[in-house]
């Protein structure tokens, strides 16, 4: 008995092990490239001073951009040393790690496109709340 | 022949096949950027082969040990907040880039699992605790715990509102 549902485990691993290992090798290739297309100094570039226009350019980019979380954090430092607002820093932080752009045709497939699209457009929008309440809670504390 | 070919080869590996074109035009077009971008690959391969097992052997064990019915108990539409709690904690302690997670998550979601909660899940991928260090480091205590208090409630608030969406759709 128990032997029958180790063997229906494994064939059901495989099985996702088969459904997902072409979108994953697909979303890392992609994600390989556009890390090396893109240069870190870019994003600095993109800002125009303005308040509330940087924090949604913050969010856009910070949907567009991938990888380690760690280089959100490198880049969001090095954005406010060069006087970009914390608004903006911070929903770039946030939406790199919540929004995935790039990956969205992995998450399509597995999660179902409805899902998808409407996961990634509410997590791009609290990405500029919780960059403005905590901007905001801040300056009280 | 093409035709009965395409037919024949499912969503996934036409993706795949389409992100092979690209890099093959790469390679024509910038050989430098395509041979780095390969490099990258296999360093990201590298990096998360080990993640990428692990997810698959946590497959594995919820194959094995939980069935349909006891997932739908802690997870389901009845879980209520401790489902939110569950899923909180789930990820933050998750570790690796998010599509990692997919295969897993799309497996729980075929048994039953809530959407709002599978939400929850991927929104708090984004506070990791091995990670808060260097976060303190560039941006300060102050706006880490502030932040994270603000990522938490926002996850559930998410999780809520996408599933409303979804069913709004329906």
């Amino acid at each position: 008995m128990f032997y029958l549902r180790i063997k229906k485990s494994i064939l059901q691993t495989l099985n996702a092990f088969k459904r997902s290992i072409f979108i994953l090798f697909s979303v890392l290739l992609l994600i390989s490239l556009f890390i090396t297309a893109v240069p870190k100094d870019f994003y600095s570039k993109v800002f125009t001073g303005n308040y509330a226009i940087d924090s949604l350019i913050g969010s856009i980019f910070g949907s567009i951009a991938v990888g380690n979380p760690l280089n959100s954090y490198i880049i969001g430092g090095e954005l406010l040393d060069k006087g970009i607002s914390l608004v903006a820093v911070t929903a770039f932080i946030l939406s790199w790690v919540t929004v995935g752009v790039v990956q969205l045709p992995a998450e399509f497939v597995m999660l179902g496109k409805k899902f998808a699209i409407s996961r990634n457009l509410f997590s791009f929008l609290t990405a500029i709340i919780v960059a403005i309440l905590t901007t905001v809670t801040l300056s009280f504390i | 022949m093409i035709k009965k070919l395409l037919l024949k080869i499912s969503g996934y590996q036409k993706f795949f096949i389409l992100v092979l074109f690209i890099y093959l035009f790469l390679a024509i077009v910038n050989y430098p950027l395509f041979i780095d971008s390969l490099i990258s690959f296999f360093e990201l391969i590298k990096k998360i082969l080990p993640i990428l097992l692990i997810v698959f052997l946590l497959i594995f064990i919820s194959n094995l040990i939980l069935d349909s019915k006891r997932i739908v108990k802690f997870l389901g539409r009845e879980a209520g907040f401790k489902g939110y709690l569950f899923s909180v904690i789930f990820g933050i302690i998750s570790t690796g880039p998010i599509y990692m997670w997919y295969p897993l998550l799309a497996d729980i979601k075929e048994k039953g699992v809530r959407d709002s909660f599978i939400v929850t899940f991927l929104y708090n991928r984004a506070v990791k605790i091995p990670i808060l260090p260097m976060m303190i480091y560039y941006f300060g205590v102050k706006f880490v715990i502030v932040l994270t208090i603000y990522m938490i409630i926002f996850s559930i608030l998410n999780g809520i509102a996408v599933e409303k969406s979804l069913t709004y759709k329906k």
